[in-house]
Order: structure tokens, then C-alpha cells, then sequence
């Protein structure tokens, strides 16, 4: 069977597919950007932190926040880095007081410093805080460097020693590029917490914004003695510990 | 006396054997450099702990090196001694060589090169290294132009003025290079403002040892003469510069013992840090230290090239190992995430770092193209006095 197409057919068609696809493409862009930038900007009114109660987190639920990072952002099955040159975004350490031999465990990661010493040093402006604290690497700016490895206090970044395959959608990473705990900011933006935090099943760890006095975190850190990792150093840390 | 400057004749075998010679050091070093970047730098020594292995080490002692050979020239046309004016084009010849050399070293090892274009567009004026990435560049140019005002007779009379401004600029580049670590809060070994001075006098140092070399080398292979004024003056010159450095190093170290926080890594460095130990007493104070002061100053030795050259070396071989000192050894000790608690588990101890031989290759490329950049250029253009010997060169000479 044939069907000789006119003029006005296939202005009539086309205009029609034109038109479905525009709203079709439009929707996505609205649905994919609604969550974050478009409706809901990241501003300096927010500042997300984590507090971690080391007196009530075990050692299990540390193990439990290192897999639960591990399987959300993609990291951990590198084949050819070995020993340190594996990615951790997220350690459990353990750590003995000198004088009263008390042993505390804890997971160390980016510590989202406002005044964060990576940022200063990055050549190129690949290493970024963003307005609400979280402290990011631009992969496509990140030359490759090093310098902000070299300059965290908390040994909390990574270098990419190999190529990766089998990478998460929401977590690109790559080859020769520096990366760190993002605090899941895909999940934050769209109004959920870190997966680390979900994990743990109790309120060891809590997640929020230190600056609302109406949640958990700011509340909490308000009445408990909580401490930043290496406070000498004045870098006014997002992710705070108590019972260290 | 007027100086004849001359293109060196470059067809003899020997000229051939070294440029296919340093060719071949090349060529290895791109082969390394596409292995590593091919795979990943897993296939280095490197690691999350030691994030700058060898490829730094060698890329930041040329570049030292390169801002402290330019000071030959800067002596003449700054400081108006007359016995160093013939050696200001090659001076200022060996620096932008060495520099180069360097950069290319640095730039290869990153971890994506292919973006380098994204470091000369991106910067953040916080960082030091956005700076160095400006002050390298102007390196480049303000020597450029300060050699066409060393060749162009014309521009002759510019050439003191245009000599200060590189003068200043390399004195300022290598603060710079210094800062890269003194910048580091929470490193305990790096944290101190004495590093750019140091890495100023090291400079001096390296650069001169570098200068003496292929000055000496270049006269004897293409027959020309150089007479004992410029050659002591130079080693005296270099001797002085050695002790100006095991002075900087000692008044880091003893200023670092002073301070409680420190004693764990200047002990470690000092006294129980294994190979890091070893190198430093052996390698850089005995070997690049000690020795050459020796060669330079022993009454017997005195004017003796031979060991002078071999003092140069050991001053070359000294600094490598003092740079591998300060950049490995620095990593190598642990940060102190908790003052007062020990850390049984997750982080500490040594890291562990054994130079893989593409990273050894890599740096020895970086030589290598300093030294064919050399080879050539006073090939094509007369960077070399036809003669150095003493009644040309020196201004007091009595015949």
C-alpha cells in the first residue's frame, strides 16, 4: 500500500510531532531540574551538617555506613588499586586516649569545612563549597592535581588510580580525577539524607541543617558536648562528633 | 675586551651521540608517561597517602633549579660584575631549558593532562598553584625578552633593566614554588614560613651546580678555552651557596624541634624514619652537602675542574634526594588527626612508597629535555663567547 504524503499532511504531522516533543522535552527538563535549582536554590541559609554520637554508634553500624556509601555512590570495586591507592570516601578508625586508654570508633569522611583548605588550594576551582556547605569536586574541572589531597587535614579525598566501569547514574566519577564524600548530595537535594545516615537505624547519626533551630541536629547540638576534628585548626567543620 | 659570541658547530659525532642519547631518554619517558596514563596511576608507586612520588620530586628540582641559573646573569646585569657578563645568554638559556623540563614533567603527571588547557583558563587566585601556573609562564617571557635584549645590540642598553625585572620575578617564583608547602596547615612537615627562603637558597645552589656543568662541558666539547677566573669565580660562587643551604636546613630542623607538635616527624626525619633517615644524612648533608664543600674549599683541590664538576654532580644528586626528602618523606608521616590519642585503626602509620620506573623515567625525561633544549639552541643561536679564557673574560686580567 502506498500513500503519496501532501504538503499539508505533512506540515499537519509534523508540526504535531514538533510540538508533542517540545512538551514532552520540556517536562523532562522541568521534572529533572524541579527537585534542585530551578525551584529550590541552594543558598548560604542552609548550612548541612552531620552529628555522629561515637557513644552510641558500634562498630557494626560504622562497617554498615562504609557499605551503605560504597553501594549508593559506586566506589569500593576498583580491581587494579592496591592497598592505598583504593578510593575511601568513607574510613572507620579507631582511635585510644593516651592518658585514660578509652577506645573510641568513628567514620571519618569529608568533613564539609566552611573554610575548607582543598577549595583554597585548587589551581582550577574543580574543588567548590556550595552555598549550603557541602563541599564538592567538579569532575570536569579536576585536572588531576592532587594539591587539595595534599592539603585536607582529614586524608578524606581520593585519587582515581584506575579506569572505572559499572558507575552509578547519579555518581559520575573518573579516571585521574580527585573525589570525596559528597554528603549524597543528589539525595539531599531532593529531600533525602545521606546514605550512611539511613543506615543506621538508631539517632547516632543525625543529618540536617545546622542552621534551623527547629531541627534535630541544631537542637541536639545545642545541649550535648560535641566536638570538630581537629578545631586547631579553625576550618568551623559541617560534620560534628560527640563523645570524642 | 669585546666578547664574540658563536654558534657551536653541532656535526661532530659526539654532538650526534648526545642528542640521540638524550633522544632516547625522551622518547622513554613519553612511553612512560602513555603507560601510566593509559592505565592509571595505579601502575605507580603512588597512592592516596603519597600523592606526589618521583614525577614531583624531579619536576620541582628543575624548576628550583631553573629560576637559580638565571642568577649568573642577574649578577652581571643587576649587580654590575663584569666577569659574569659573557655567561648571561647561556645563563638565561639554562634556565628557561630547566624550566621547561620541569613543566613538562609536572603537567605529564597529572592525573588528566589532556585538561591542561582548563588550568590556563580556570583560575583561582587563592590557590598557589593558579599562581605558580602565571609566575611560570612569565618566567618564560620576561627571560625571553630579557635575551633579545642580551642579543639585539640595539636593545643592549635595556638589558639591566629588563635583568631586574627578572631578577625580581624569579626571586618572587621561587617563594611560590616554596609556598606549595609552606601552605599546608595540617602537614607537620611542611608548615613553615622558612620553606620559601629555603627554596630560594636551594635554587642558588642547584641552579649554579647545573650552570658550572654544562658550561664546563660545553667548552671542553667544542674546544674552546675557559680560563680559571670564570671557572673558580663560579665554584667559590657555589660553594658559599652550598653552606647557605645547610644553614637553612639546619635552622628548619632545629626550629622544628623546638616545637612539641613537630617532634614526631623531625624524629622521623632526623633520627628513626628508615630510608627517609638514611638519605638525609647520607644523601643530602654527606653526599650533597659535605662533600661538595670539600672539592670546593680543600687548598689541595683548588681550581681542580674535575672536581669541581664532580662536586657539581654531588650537589645535583643532593638536591634530588633532599626534594625526595621534603615531598615522599613529608607524606610519608601521618597527619595528626587527634592530638593526644593514638590511632589504632583506619589511618597512620608509615605510608609506604616504592618509585615505580616509569615515575624514574618520566623525571629523567624531564632532564633530558633541559639538556637537548641546551644542545640545540647554542647550535642555532650564539649563546656561547667564542672564548672564555681569562684575558678575554676577565676584567682585572694582567697580561
Amino acid at each position: 500500500m502506498s500513500k503519496t504524503l501532501n504538503r499539508r499532511d505533512f506540515i499537519k504531522t509534523s508540526s504535531a510531532t514538533t510540538v508533542g516533543v517540545a512538551t514532552i522535552a520540556s517536562g523532562i527538563t522541568l521534572t529533572s531540574f524541579a527537585a534542585n535549582a530551578n525551584e529550590n536554590p541552594v543558598t548560604n541559609e542552609k548550612r548541612w551538617g552531620m552529628l555522629v554520637d561515637t557513644n552510641k554508634l558500634t562498630e557494626v553500624e560504622i562497617d554498615g555506613m562504609v557499605s551503605a556509601c560504597q553501594q549508593e555512590n559506586g566506589w569500593g570495586s576498583e580491581v587494579h588499586s592496591t592497598g592505598d591507592q583504593k578510593p575511601t570516601w568513607v574510613k572507620k578508625l579507631k582511635v585510644k586516649d593516651k592518658a585514660t586508654g578509652k577506645i573510641t570508633s568513628l567514620p571519618l569522611m569529608c568533613q564539609h569545612c566552611e573554610e575548607p583548605p582543598c577549595v583554597d588550594v585548587c589551581p582550577t576551582n574543580a574543588s567548590m563549597k556550595r552555598e549550603d556547605g557541602i563541599v564538592l569536586v567538579d569532575r570536569h574541572l579536576c585536572i588531576g592535581c592532587r594539591y587539595c589531597m595534599m592539603a585536607c587535614p582529614y586524608d578524606a579525598r581520593s585519587f582515581v588510580h584506575e579506569e572505572l566501569t559499572d558507575q552509578r547514574e547519579h555518581m559520575p566519577r573518573g579516571k585521574g580525577t580527585v573525589e570525596s564524600c559528597t554528603l549524597c548530595v543528589h539525595k539531599v537535594d531532593n529531600g533525602g539524607t545521606p546514605a550512611c545516615v539511613a543506615s543506621v537505624n538508631s539517632d547516632a547519626v543525625i543529618f540536617g541543617d545546622l542552621y534551623d533551630p527547629k531541627s534535630n541536629i541544631n537542637q541536639t547540638l545545642k545541649k550535648v558536648q560535641s566536638a570538630q576534628i581537629r578545631a586547631d585548626l579553625d576550618l568551623n567543620t559541617g560534620v560534628r562528633y560527640s563523645g570524642i | 675586551m669585546n666578547i664574540r659570541y658563536e654558534e657551536t658547530q653541532g656535526r661532530s659525532l659526539g654532538f650526534y651521540a648526545l642528542i640521540a642519547g638524550l633522544g632516547v631518554l625522551i622518547l622513554a619517558a613519553l612511553g612512560a608517561v602513555y603507560y601510566m596514563e593509559h592505565h592509571g596511576h595505579y601502575v605507580t608507586g603512588m597512592s592516596n597517602r603519597i600523592v606526589w612520588g618521583m614525577p614531583h620530586v624531579f619536576a620541582l628540582f628543575l624548576i628550583v633549579a631553573a629560576s637559580g641559573a638565571l642568577n649568573v646573569a642577574s649578577i652581571a646585569s643587576v649587580f654590575q660584575k663584569k666577569l659574569y657578563k659573557p655567561l648571561s645568554r647561556l645563563s638565561g638559556l639554562v634556565a628557561l631549558a630547566l624550566l621547561a623540563g620541569g613543566l613538562m614533567v609536572l603537567v605529564l603527571d597529572l592525573g588528566r593532562p589532556d585538561r591542561l588547557i582548563v588550568a590556563m583558563t580556570e583560575y583561582n587566585f587563592k590557590s598557589i598553584f593558579a599562581w605558580n601556573i602565571i609566575l611560570y609562564n612569565g618566567f618564560f617571557v620576561i627571560v625571553a625578552v630579557y635575551l633579545w635584549m642580551m642579543f639585539e645590540r640595539r636593545m643592549n642598553r635595556f638589558t639591566s633593566k629588563a635583568g631586574l625585572a627578572a631578577f625580581s620575578w624569579r626571586l618572587i617564583l621561587t617563594t611560590g614554588t616554596g609556598s606549595i608547602f609552606g601552605f599546608l596547615v595540617a602537614r607537620q612537615a611542611y608548615d613553615a614560613v622558612i620553606m620559601a627562603p629555603m627554596f630560594i637558597i636551594m635554587s642558588f645552589a642547584f641552579g649554579l651546580a647545573f650552570f658550572i656543568l654544562i658550561l664546563m662541558a660545553s667548552y671542553k666539547w667544542t674546544e674552546r678555552p675557559l680560563g680559571d677566573a670564570v671557572v673558580n669565580r663560579l665554584g667559590s660562587l657555589l660553594g658559599v651557596f652550598v653552606a647557605a643551604v645547610m644553614y637553612f636546613v639546619a635552622v628548619k630542623h632545629l626550629g622544628n624541634l623546638y616545637l612539641a607538635e613537630n617532634a614526631g616527624v623531625e624524629n622521623f626525619i632526623l633520627f628513626d624514619g628508615g630510608i627517609y633517615t638514611q638519605l638525609f644524612w647520607y644523601g643530602q648533608i654527606i653526599l650533597g652537602g659535605l662533600i661538595p664543600m670539600a672539592l670546593i674549599y680543600h687548598p689541595a683541590l683548588r681550581g681542580n675542574r674535575s672536581a669541581l664538576g664532580l662536586a657539581s654532580l654531588l650537589i645535583l644528586i643532593g638536591g634530588v634526594i633532599q626534594l625526595y626528602i621534603i615531598i615522599v618523606g613529608g607524606q610519608a608521616y601521618p597527619m595528626e588527626l587527634f592530638p593526644g590519642k593514638e590511632i589504632l585503626e583506619g589511618y597512620g602509620g608509615i605510608a609506604a612508597y616504592t618509585p615505580s620506573l616509569p615515575e624514574i623515567m618520566l623525571g629523567v625525561g624531564g632532564i633530558a629535555v633541559a639538556l637537548i633544549a641546551v644542545t640545540l639552541l647554542v647550535k642555532f643561536l650564539p649563546f656561547l663567547p667564542e672564548s672564555l679564557a681569562d684575558e678575554v673574560a676577565d676584567p682585572h686580567h694582567k697580561s
